[in-house]
């Protein structure tokens, strides 16, 4: 495990912010960290990287205790809290070589680091002046300067547009397939973290209430039948006539649990037969977003 | 030890090109050009002047202000323009996230803070000497080249150096705790006008008090000399308000460092 917390707890003033955290990271995976705004997130990643101290609990970073290894730890994790944290007076390339001096990085690093997030023609401008989406790039450059074995990337994707998002999935992704990094990345969008996660763990209100594998994830959520029809309501009242439990009607499509490949084959002949015209049918896993909904709130 | 000049050097990368900076190099330029440009226009009333007298008023001109109001608020400002270079740009976590021991990192902001004092006091000295050797030559009638005290004026500006290292370092960590100008800089007032008053009204405590302690070295750097006149410009840097000054400074400094290892990064 690249990253293991045992008993991970935290307080601020009366309230407990992170609750006995455990958390699993392994090595070469793209760990997303999900949770609702104000979950602990952040609270847990600060922890992670010895700006907070813990209240109670151990974290192990590449197998070594965070108390008594923090110099070598923090000298293999690049690291992007909330905002990226630039000198805005200065330029983003003085930025980059202001952190290549503290890590004693050459600079044709910095020059690689510009090329790689695309930031080379806006080099010499103010990171004062630089657009949201440039910050954050800029940030992600200052968190990759020192080649680190370990991301810790805090909502690297916000005010991102579609395009940077997808740049920065396909560089984490290529930074753990051909680089062997491991990538750990919160977020609170579940729909960004899907794309690119190997392994989740869902947080809130301090607490883990899930961790695994994307497909430990989906194995847990049932799957359904999605049935796409000229008129929803009429087909569902057929269904629920022919006692068929229907979970959710919309206007072009309504949802039933799914049973076997035979059960969607009858239902289909129920609705044609009863008039109704059918556009689709077809077995669908639960969206990540409604299984995310369903764990955060029967917590 | 890396650590330090490492944190040291980026400390200098940062702020070469921000107003806490060079204000260390404009103040001294400033306040000796506006001091010659007076001079130099004046320059009839002060030829009947011995050469000393002409130093001794050049040089007091600018330690007159230099203790009492000048030095004090500009320690307030360094003391605030290293650690607000942080504040703003929100980077304390990256700071303390970086593989280089927490202490180095403090030490470093706050020698660069003391540096930044010392080289704007040094070149106090330089322009004060070389603006003085300048006006003989533009006005030779004007005899500043016929008497030296460089050693007497570097003398005065070390002890001044010496009695500001308990304001900066009370400053310091005024600054690194609030982000705001504002409270630091109100407290920093406040406790220089006391600190004069203090001083200035011969408040036999005084020099336990830092905010006094740079005007307490301007009234105690001529050495008692009973008399002599030989020895009329004997600078006595290592008076006891000096001493506090210190003392103070090495106190404040290591409680500090306590604090920054103890304080959580927000």
């Amino acid at each position: 495990m690249v990253i293991s917390t045992e008993g991970l707890s935290f307080t601020f003033g009366k309230q407990q912010v992170v609750k006995s955290l455990a958390l699993q990271v392994p090595e070469g995976s793209i760990y997303g960290f999900l949770g609702p705004n104000g979950a602990g997130k952040t609270t847990a990643i600060k922890l992670l990287l010895n700006l907070l101290k813990p209240d109670a609990g151990n974290i192990n970073i590449f197998e070594l205790d965070i108390k008594t290894n923090r110099i070598n730890i923090l000298s293999k994790i690049g690291s992007l809290i909330e905002q990226p944290a630039l000198y805005q007076h200065l330029t983003g390339r003085e930025n980059l070589l202001n952190r290549a001096l503290l890590l004693q990085v050459p600079a044709q690093r910095v020059e690689d680091m510009l090329d790689l997030v695309q930031l080379t023609h806006a080099a010499n401008k103010k990171a004062g002046q630089y657009s949201l989406g440039m910050k954050q790039r800029l940030g992600i450059a200052l968190a990759l300067l020192a080649d680190p074995k370990l991301l810790i990337l805090d909502e690297p994707t916000n005010g991102l547009d579609p395009n940077g998002i997808i740049e920065i999935r396909e560089l984490l992704k290529k930074l753990v397939a051909q680089h062997g990094k491991t990538v750990f990345i919160s977020s609170h969008l579940l729909a960004e973290i899907e794309r690119m996660a190997t392994h989740v763990g869902i947080i809130n209100n301090g607490a883990m209430l899930f961790q695994g594998s994307i497909a430990d994830l989906q194995a847990i959520s049932k799957p359904l039948v999605r049935i796409e029809a000229e008129n929803t309501v009429d087909a569902a009242n057929l269904l629920t006539r022919n006692h068929i439990n229907v979970t959710e009607v919309t206007d072009d499509h309504l949802t039933i649990p799914y049973i076997s490949k035979q059960q969607m084959g009858d239902i289909n002949t129920l609705l044609n037969k009863g008039g109704q015209t059918v556009y689709s049918i077809g077995k669908q896993q639960k969206d990540l977003e409604k299984l995310f909904l369903d764990i955060t709130q029967s917590a | 030890m890396k650590g330090f000049i490492l944190s040291f050097r980026s400390e200098f990368y940062k702020s070469r090109k921000t107003l806490g900076f060079w204000a260390s190099v404009i103040l001294p330029l400033l306040i000796g050009v506006l001091l010659f440009i007076g001079f130099y226009t004046k320059s009839e009333k002060l030829t009947s002047m011995p050469p000393m007298m002409l130093w001794l008023q050049f040089a007091g001109a600018i330690l007159g202000i230099m203790g009492s109001l000048v030095l004090p608020m500009y320690i307030i400002f360094i003391a605030y323009s290293v650690n607000s270079i942080e504040h703003r740009a929100d980077t304390w976590k990256t700071l303390f996230n970086l593989p280089i021991p927490r202490w180095s990192v403090y030490a470093a902001k706050f020698f660069y803070a003391v540096f930044l004092v010392f080289m704007c006091l040094a070149l106090f000295v330089l322009f004060t000497i070389g603006f003085g050797n300048l006006l003989s030559i533009v006005k030779p009638e004007l005899r500043f080249d016929d008497f030296h005290m460089e050693k007497e004026l570097a003398q005065i500006y070390f002890k001044l150096f010496l009695s500001s290292l308990g304001i900066l370092s009370i400053q310091f960590l005024l600054s690194l705790f609030w982000a705001d100008f504002l409270k630091p800089m109100g407290i920093g007032f406040v406790c220089t006008i006391a600190g004069v008053v203090a001083a200035t009204k011969g408040w036999e405590y005084s020099y336990l008090f830092p905010y006094a302690h740079p005007m307490a070295a301007i009234s105690s750097m001529l050495k008692n000399n009973h008399g002599d006149p030989s020895h009329s410009l004997q600078i006595d840097v290592f008076t006891k308000d000096v001493f506090v000054s210190m003392a103070l400074a090495l106190v404040v400094f290591i409680t500090g460092y306590f604090i920054v290892q103890r304080k959580s990064v927000k």
